[in-house]
């Protein structure tokens, strides 16, 4: 991927979602496709000028794994906490985190990370200090969660998306 | 009308994988349903759900890619669709129900978000 030309990710994303929703390779649903894709792409301009630019796919790849291994890992984490209950309420509480991370793009996905990896939730973004708040169900060691966001999950998506 | 064959008619190679993955994804889900009840306060319970959501629904998913694959005679991936969609909404839901409590109890409309339901 060169830095001169921007592939049209939405349009490519759409016209594969279309041909996998349709399950079909024939030449009309490429047409149809593409047309969708053409004219989404072309209203979801309209709504948003601002277009992602993708870099280090690899990257990302490697970001998306890690995000799924967390995402499994949390869910038993999350689990062992419920049937826990019995005994003791977790200690929920609030975290705060610095960001360096400006790209919107790579802001939206971050909070999609830490929303969508069970035992963190995304609670708000200060626009001016750049101060991210989680709201985290066990929180025991709040440094190991820092360390987490801010290694494993802001400095990748600040070398792809920025 | 695609013919749906009952898990029996599948390879026990196939079904018993496929059996183990739906009664994961089942337990996760009830887990997480469970939680729901059990945690203390919108705050802690907010995180509940989010295992049904993705391992749970994961494990669904792929049980779901394997039958209907072996069903078809080819790979059938429209559950990565169904992914797609869910990892997109679900957290923007969250979020939204997150910020909205945070917005209550900063404007004193609720006692520090407490058994908001």
């Amino acid at each position: 991927m060169t830095l001169v030309w921007k592939p049209p990710l939405l349009e490519i994303l759409l016209l594969l979602m279309w041909l996998v929703v349709n399950d079909s390779l024939a030449l009309y649903q490429w047409l149809f496709g593409l047309l969708f894709a053409l004219l989404i792409g072309y209203l979801a301009r309209k709504l948003r000028p601002r277009t992602a630019r993708l870099r280090r796919l690899g990257l990302a790849l490697a970001l998306c794994w890690h995000v799924f291994c967390d995402i499994v890992r949390s869910n038993f984490a999350v689990g062992r906490i419920i049937l826990g209950t019995i005994r003791q309420q977790p200690k929920v509480g609030f975290l705060d985190i610095p960001l360096e991370l400006r790209d919107p793009h790579g802001l939206a996905a971050l909070s999609i990370i830490i929303t969508a990896t069970p035992g963190t939730v995304f609670a708000g973004l200060d626009p001016d200090s750049h101060v991210l708040t989680l709201h985290v169900l066990d929180l025991q060691d709040e440094a190991a969660w820092l360390h987490t966001i801010k290694q494993r999950y802001e400095r990748p998506l600040m070398e792809i998306f920025e | 009308m695609s013919v749906v064959p009952a898990l029996s008619s599948l390879s026990p190679w196939l079904a018993l994988p496929a059996a183990i993955l739906l009664i994961a994804g089942g337990l996760l889900a009830l887990i997480g349903s469970l939680g729901l009840l059990r945690l203390d306060g919108f705050y802690a319970r907010i995180h509940a759900p989010t295992m049904g959501n993705t391992l749970g629904a994961g494990c669904v998913l792929i049980a779901s890619m394997l039958t209907s694959s072996a069903a078809a005679g080819r790979p059938v991936i429209h559950e990565l669709l169904i992914t797609l969609f869910l990892v997109l909404t679900s957290p923007v839901t969250t979020m939204l129900l997150m910020r909205a409590a945070i917005f209550r109890s900063q404007t004193g409309r609720d006692g520090q978000g407490e058994e908001t339901s």
